[in-house]
């Protein structure tokens, strides 16, 4: 059973289309990049999955089942602007929320003391939301958006604001979430996050779906037919390569469109070059997406 | 806010009671000089506490006056039967004679005028004011068990104005709430837990509970803090009442009043960018309430005008220019029906406009929509 399913969502607002014909999949124990330019229609596509606004047509199921008050309580949000009640004391914010979700004060509290502890934030659970840290209180909304443990948490820029620390804890706790079978879908601009975490994405422009599926496969269709070299000496120049461009500590060569990777391998091999790197250029999903939206910019 | 009332209502008795306590009728023997200009101002020279000595010019009344055995003399000019004028000289400012000292001038002048000519007994009667006391009948003749009087306005209208208060206090604050909630961007938080529709019926009845307690613990405490000030300050006090028909009303049109002021409030919190801005709007929008209180007098002196029985109908003056006509007069049955029936309406009519609203801009941040914006998105949305 998918943990999300999307199907041809439509949504407009005064008679502009915001979110046109999109649908997508994410399944359970699976993390699911949301990607696409300012405006492109993402958080629209996440309220509708949250039920907070409905679609003017098309169809939302959460772990098998229409959207509705019970499937509310299966979602965690975290949402790119931040907010909580400023003078509410932390360990308070926490079960106020989780209370809005169906769990009872003493399961809540039991709870947020633990991802409290597990995020080093235990000894500041008394102090006001207001005297925090902005890092200290993207920490606690992030609780906030587990503490019922949902079977979904859609995460909108998780990483804004994070010191490298915070960054590398949330990203260990999003791959433990992941372990324990929960869907995790993250919508962010911050494509290294993507390529790290990510197994599926999303890329959505103007409202509409641009690119979508396996990442590795989705790289592996963008890539450009060249290889990345570091070998001793200046390569050789071998048949099969039409240019050798020079980046700093390594070299790529760009291969015709009849030569693939492995021949070029050989060939430099039996030209008697020493290979210390041999790699198929993909490109970074950043590139990708300039181009996809580039494109479509045109 | 709901002890503040109640505790500066305290405040005020024993202000009064202090003031009026220096302002009792003068204890200690006062001595007041005056001069006999027309001739025949021998007798009643005590008054009271107050003792009048005759002198026979200004100058020696002026030189006593200024060795301070005198406090103040008077001049009865030999034209005084025609002009009426007595001219007091003091060496105090004030703004005009003590009560008491003018009681005992207009008395000594008095006796003395009909000394001999009609019964000491008339001369009394003169002197007191009748004392006028109106008795209210029912339809049988039996005497009311609601009478009127002055003292009857007041606790309408300190009621009238807790009521606007309070209705004001707690929508503001439900506006308020909603208002900081839109701009740290909470909804969203509170949205993917909770519907609109849950959202707004949640804060509408956890606002107007709180309210609701205040309302309930001023009506308590109203027969507590009269009881004291009757016996301390009494007089006027003493002839209000605190009828069950009042305290109904008071709780009902509390709820029914905060309940549509809360959905209009969250109806403007739900399309403006922030709070402030929709503090601005919810002031334009309380002023009907308080029009009854701006009208207090022209209520108490034409209480039978057609235009209160218009504040009466009007769903946003209603809550409190009921409460202030319940003092003054009666209001006919029929005008409580159709108050309450088109203040119900109201209720509901806005609350369904409001979930509409609510669903649309709650999540619009930007500039506020115009009213024709609003009005088309409600036809579409």
């Amino acid at each position: 059973m998918q943990a999300v399913e999307v199907s041809h969502i439509v949504k407009s607002f005064a008679d502009k289309v915001v979110v046109n014909d999109v649908s997508f999949s994410v399944a359970q124990g699976e993390i699911f990049g949301l990607i696409g330019p300012n405006g492109a229609g993402k958080t629209t596509t996440i309220r509708m999955m949250m039920d907070i606004i409905k679609p003017d047509s098309g169809d939302v199921t959460i772990l098998g089942e229409k959207l509705s008050e019970a499937t509310k309580n299966e979602l965690g949000y975290l949402p790119e602007e931040r907010g909580l009640y400023k003078k509410l004391r932390v360990l308070d914010s926490i079960i106020y929320l989780a209370s809005l979700k169906g769990v009872d004060a003493r399961s809540a509290q039991k709870r947020a003391s633990e991802l409290l502890d597990q995020t080093g934030m235990l000894p500041h659970k008394t102090k006001k939301i207001e005297e925090l840290s902005r890092g200290m209180g993207q920490i606690i909304q992030f609780i906030v958006s587990v503490v019922h443990d949902p079977e979904l948490v859609v995460l909108d820029e998780p990483f804004a604001g994070l010191d490298p620390v915070n960054r590398d804890l949330l990203k260990s706790m999003l791959l433990g979430l992941r372990n324990q079978g929960k869907a995790l879908i993250l919508s962010t601009h911050q494509m290294n996050e993507i390529e790290e975490l990510c197994d599926r994405i999303l890329m959505i422009d103007h409202g509409r779906s641009v690119l979508y599926g396996n990442l590795a496969e989705i790289k592996t269709r963008y890539r450009s037919n060249s290889v990345l070299l570091v070998s001793d000496g200046e390569p050789r120049q071998v048949p099969g390569v039409t240019e050798i461009r020079t980046h700093r500590g390594y070299v790529e060569l760009v291969l015709d469109e009849n030569t693939t990777p492995q021949q070029v391998l050989e060939r430099l091999v039996s030209h008697g070059t020493v290979i210390s790197r041999f790699e198929v250029a993909t490109p970074p999903l950043n590139e990708i997406f300039l181009k996809v939206v580039g494109k479509a910019h045109e | 806010m709901t002890l503040i009332v109640p505790v500066l209502a305290l405040l005020l008795i024993g202000v009064a009671q202090l003031v009026s306590g220096t302002a009792r009728p003068v204890t200690e023997a006062v001595t007041i000089g005056y001069v006999d200009e027309l001739g025949g101002f021998q007798q009643y020279t005590t008054q009271g506490n107050i003792t009048l000595v005759r002198y026979d010019t200004s100058n020696d009344a002026t030189d006593v006056l200024i060795s301070g055995n005198i406090s103040q003399y008077f001049v009865i000019p030999a034209d005084y039967i025609f002009t009426g004028m007595i001219k007091l000289y003091t060496l105090q400012k004030q703004l005009a004679a003590s009560t008491a000292v003018t009681a005992a001038i207009n008395n000594f002048l008095t006796s003395n005028l009909l000394a001999g000519k009609v019964p000491a007994a008339t001369i009394a009667r003169i002197e007191t004011a009748p004392n006028l006391v109106t008795i209210r009948l029912t339809e049988t003749g039996a005497v009311a068990p609601e009478q009127g009087g002055y003292g009857n306005l007041i606790i309408p209208f300190v009621f009238g104005i807790l009521l606007a208060l309070s209705i004001i206090v707690s929508s503001t604050y439900l506006l308020q709430g909603l208002g900081d909630e839109k701009e740290n961007r909470l909804i969203e938080i509170l949205l993917s837990s909770v519907s609109a529709r849950q959202l707004l019926t949640g804060k509408v009845l956890g606002i107007g509970a709180a309210g609701l307690v205040q309302v309930a613990f001023w009506v308590i405490s109203a027969p507590f803090l009269l009881s004291l000030a009757s016996s301390s300050i009494g007089g006027l006090i003493s002839t209000i009442q605190l009828p069950i028909s009042f305290v109904v009303l008071a709780v009902a049109y509390f709820i029914l009043g905060y309940s549509l002021f809360a959905v209009i409030s969250a109806a403007i919190g739900a399309i403006s960018s922030g709070s402030r801005e929709g503090q601005q709007l919810i002031g334009v929008i309380t002023i009907p309430l308080l029009i009854p209180l701006w009208f207090t007098s022209l209520l108490m002196f034409f209480p039978d005008s057609p235009a209160w029985t218009f504040f009466t109908i009007f769903p946003l003056s209603s809550p409190v220019e009921v409460i202030m006509r319940l003092g003054v007069s009666e209001i006919p049955a029929w005008q409580l029906v159709a108050s309450i029936g088109v203040l119900v309406l109201t209720i509901v009519g806005t609350l369904l406009l409001t979930t509409r609203i609510f669903r649309t801009y709650l999540l619009m941040y930007g500039k506020r929509p115009g009213p024709g914006e609003v009005l088309r998105n409600l036809r579409s949305g």
